[in-house]
């Protein structure tokens, strides 16, 4: 097993087995392992006594959880408003040029995941891209080839 | 760990003894961390700044305080010195050296840090710069002044003074008396007045009630509610409280959005050092009032931000919208009446109470009183976030303290509101920030989100771009909603694509009607007024997409084609060498040809030709390269 049913259980013990925080359960998962597998999500749904279909229902809605596995570096395109009347496009563009990648999409080696987000509060740079937490303006088709090639 | 407090009287001693261990004369600097200067790398120049005065022995005289946003993001990471208010800004590490031995060993200035406006003056102090100037920061001016996670700061500027007021001396109807008279209106878009919410839930049947703070900052391009979360928790919990008490609530939530993890992070530490202190739990004060706070995380649904949707999603469910033929003052979180504010008019309460009803009505219109915070950005010099009193033009906002266009370019539109509100244009710049005001025209003041446009923006993609957000988060429980928001975006991509048809237009507009009269919730209700505002002021624009297949702006990529100006060209090889897809030929200093069959639009040598040639021109329909001699 890659990842450890015990870290769940711990987790899911830290809420009391709260069936009402299912949410915050799946997010402090979701938080651990990146992404919420069949085999994490039947046993959150057996130690919390709900439907299956509970779960998916919620981890389907709610944008953050992910079914897939995640790419070990996280790209991010802001499409926030500023963003989007500062070129957020053009740059989302590029960007899924450049790591052969649509929005929401892992590469197969799981090196990248692209996403979207709305709005991440610094509109001053935007449009923005942020890979592992570090925040780029509007970086040209070279900038990000560079900055592919340096991820690991 | 400090004593917990057990009396009203308890408090003020601690407040004494915080305020006698402070001299205010004392040097402090305050440098902001917050989420937009933190990405200019704040956080090194802090470390960089405590490390240095250690280093030099000046740790003692001088503090260094850590905050959350001042709001002036377009120049940070941004520092004001104490108690001189000298301000600075873009700061980097290698700056710290000259802060440190001019300003804070003499008392010079360090005068390449300091703001220059645009024609040239310097200001050095905070309260003479424009963008501050003509702000009255009420709610959010105490941010630069506390680290937030240090309950002291909060203590040392009349916090929870508000709270011991009411709780000391005033009855919980005397408490709801006081926010109704305020006529303290709902700061996250819908604008209903707070104090009938809290009289609602106070007045309807059930022992159990709660309140709750909206957190659930979803509207693409505004982030104040992160930032007073992130700056100034406690003024949010003050509020939170005090509401709790005049309701007859002894439980509260906290919904907000994981997005924000150190608005999460400063709640959780601002909750633990209220509970040390016994300004949480049981007997608050020893004064019999139980309170307690629980923090939910929201996992990216902007629908949930919605009040009906958010207490189901607070209960572990899905957060889809109910009919609310019952409100949820009465019938809320597990069918208990629920107040439901948002964390800017939260944010207002402990000043009303602080500074009396008759000051706070004083600020503002008739109908709109107190401040509000905007997130002011987009195509505008002074990006950032701004709290101004209700009642000030969309003009004194965008030049007086936006500091207007950048570039030279031309002020088109702004969008207030967010995918709720709609665009105003240049005829209207006139109109007072103003709940009613913004209403009547089609738009609305929503959450606080300002984007300002310029020329070179497309109205009809920004409807799209609002249409594309609304399609993706309408949570598809209803048909109109689902459907309405579908087929209008399924014809502004037409006609984005050129494909428009004669009367795609008209069509659009019955949709929307449609959309706007039959959705279940207010998503849906309003999700019609980007389209339906910019049709109504930028209709031309839509005809020439439509009947010219062109787009005015160069922004809807089907229209346009990418071409050199021979006359401008200079031949330097930079988008040459920067074109991703080779569509780029030419000799070294003769002008540069664009392959159109390779082309892929993706704008970098329009962003790589260097300004002073400009000679990358984006053409529309019929437009041509302009006749040159050469």
């Amino acid at each position: 097993m890659s990842y450890s049913l015990a870290k769940v259980d711990q987790i899911i013990d830290g809420y009391g087995a709260d069936k009402e925080a299912l949410v915050q359960i799946l997010l402090d998962i979701q938080h651990e392992f990146r992404w919420l597998s069949r085999e994490i999500l039947l046993h959150t749904a057996d130690r919390l006594g709900l439907p299956m279909n509970q779960l998916y229902n919620v981890t389907t809605f709610y944008k953050h959880f992910s079914l897939v596995p995640q790419g070990r570096h996280a790209v991010s395109v802001c499409v926030g408003t500023a963003c989007h009347v500062r070129g957020a496009t053009q740059l989302l563009n590029r960007v899924s040029q450049g790591l052969k990648l649509s929005p929401d999409e892992t590469s197969a080696d799981e090196k990248f995941s692209l996403k979207t987000v709305s709005c991440l509060g610094c509109c001053a740079l935007g449009p923005v891209m942020v890979v592992d937490g570090k925040y780029m303006s509007n970086p040209t088709a070279n900038e990000i080839t560079e900055i592919a090639e340096e991820c690991e | 760990m400090m004593a917990r407090l057990t009396s009203v009287s308890a408090l003020e001693v601690l407040i004494k003894d915080i305020l006698s261990r402070r001299d205010p004369q004392k040097t402090k600097v305050s440098v902001c961390s917050g989420t937009g200067c933190r990405a200019y790398d704040s956080e090194k120049v802090i470390d960089s700044l405590k490390a240095q005065l250690l280093h030099d022995g000046l740790n003692e005289k001088v503090e260094v305080v850590t905050t959350g946003c001042h709001g002036f993001c377009e120049l940070g990471p941004v520092m004001v010195i104490y108690p001189d208010h000298t301000s600075y800004f873009k700061i980097k590490t290698e700056d710290v050296g000259d802060i440190i031995s001019e300003t804070l060993a003499q008392g010079k200035l360090v005068d390449r840090l300091l703001y220059v406006d645009q024609e040239g003056n310097v200001q050095a102090k905070e309260d003479d710069i424009p963008f501050y100037k003509y702000q009255n920061r009420v709610v959010f001016g105490n941010n630069q002044l506390i680290d937030p996670e240090n309950i002291e700061d909060y203590l040392a500027l009349d916090g929870y003074q508000a709270l011991a007021t009411c709780l000391g001396s005033l009855s919980p109807e005397e408490v709801l008396e006081i926010v109704k008279k305020a006529n303290l209106r709902g700061r996250g878009g819908g604008g209903f007045p707070a104090g009938q919410k809290w009289e609602a839930t106070r007045n309807a049947p059930g022992d159990v009630k709660y309140v709750i703070v909206n957190a659930d900052e979803g509207d693409p391009g505004a982030y104040m509610d992160r930032s007073i979360l992130e700056g100034n928790p406690h003024s949010v919990l003050e509020g939170m409280l005090i509401g709790a008490y005049a309701i007859g609530a002894h439980k509260g939530f906290i919904y907000i959005r994981q997005e924000y993890p150190l608005a999460v992070e400063h709640l959780n530490r601002a909750i633990e050092q209220m509970l040390e202190l016994g300004l949480l739990g049981e007997n608050i004060l020893g004064t019999g009032f139980n309170f307690e706070i629980s923090v939910h995380r929201g996992a990216g649904a902007f629908v949930s931000g919605e009040s009906s949707a958010l207490m189901s999603s607070i209960e572990g469910k899905v957060g889809e919208p109910r009919p609310k033929y019952i409100r949820t003052s009465i019938s809320g979180v597990h069918g208990c009446p629920s107040d439901l504010n948002n964390v800017e008019t939260w944010a207002n309460v402990p000043v009303i109470i602080n500074k009396g009803v008759d000051w706070f009505t004083s600020i503002g219109t008739e109908g709109s009183k107190g401040t509000k915070i905007f997130s002011l950005v987009g195509k505008v010099n002074n990006t950032g976030l701004v709290e101004v009193p209700m009642g000030m033009s969309l003009q004194d906002i965008i030049f007086k303290i936006g500091g207007g266009i950048p570039n030279g370019k031309k002020f088109k539109a702004v969008q207030t509101g967010g995918p709720s509100g709609g665009v105003i244009p240049e005829e209207m710049l006139d109109l007072p920030v103003d709940f009613d005001a913004l209403d009547k025209v089609g738009s609305m003041m929503g959450s606080g989100g300002m984007i300002v446009m310029d020329e070179d923006t497309c109205m009809v993609d920004v409807a799209k771009y609002f249409l594309e957000f609304l399609a993706d988060e309408s949570c598809g429980k209803c048909v109109p909603c689902r459907e309405g928001i579908t087929q209008m975006l399924h014809i502004l991509k037409m006609v984005c694509a050129g494909e428009g048809q004669p009367g795609d237009l008209e069509l659009l507009e019955e949709v929307a009607a449609m959309t706007k009269d039959c959705s279940l919730c207010a998503l849906g209700q309003s999700a019609p007024n980007p389209v339906l505002s910019s049709l109504r002021y930028f209709h031309a624009e839509y005809e020439a997409h439509v009947n010219e297949k062109c787009c005015p702006a160069h922004v809807c990529k089907d229209l346009i084609t990418y071409h050199i100006d021979p006359a401008k060209c200079k031949g330097c090889g930079k988008c040459l060498r920067n074109c991703p897809v080779n569509a780029i030929s030419g000799e070294k200093k003769e002008p540069h040809d664009i392959d159109l069959e390779k082309c892929t639009k993706c704008d970098t040598c329009f962003l790589v030709c260097p300004p002073k040639f400009r000679a990358v021109t984006k053409l529309s329909g019929n437009e041509t390269l302009p006749v040159s001699d050469v």
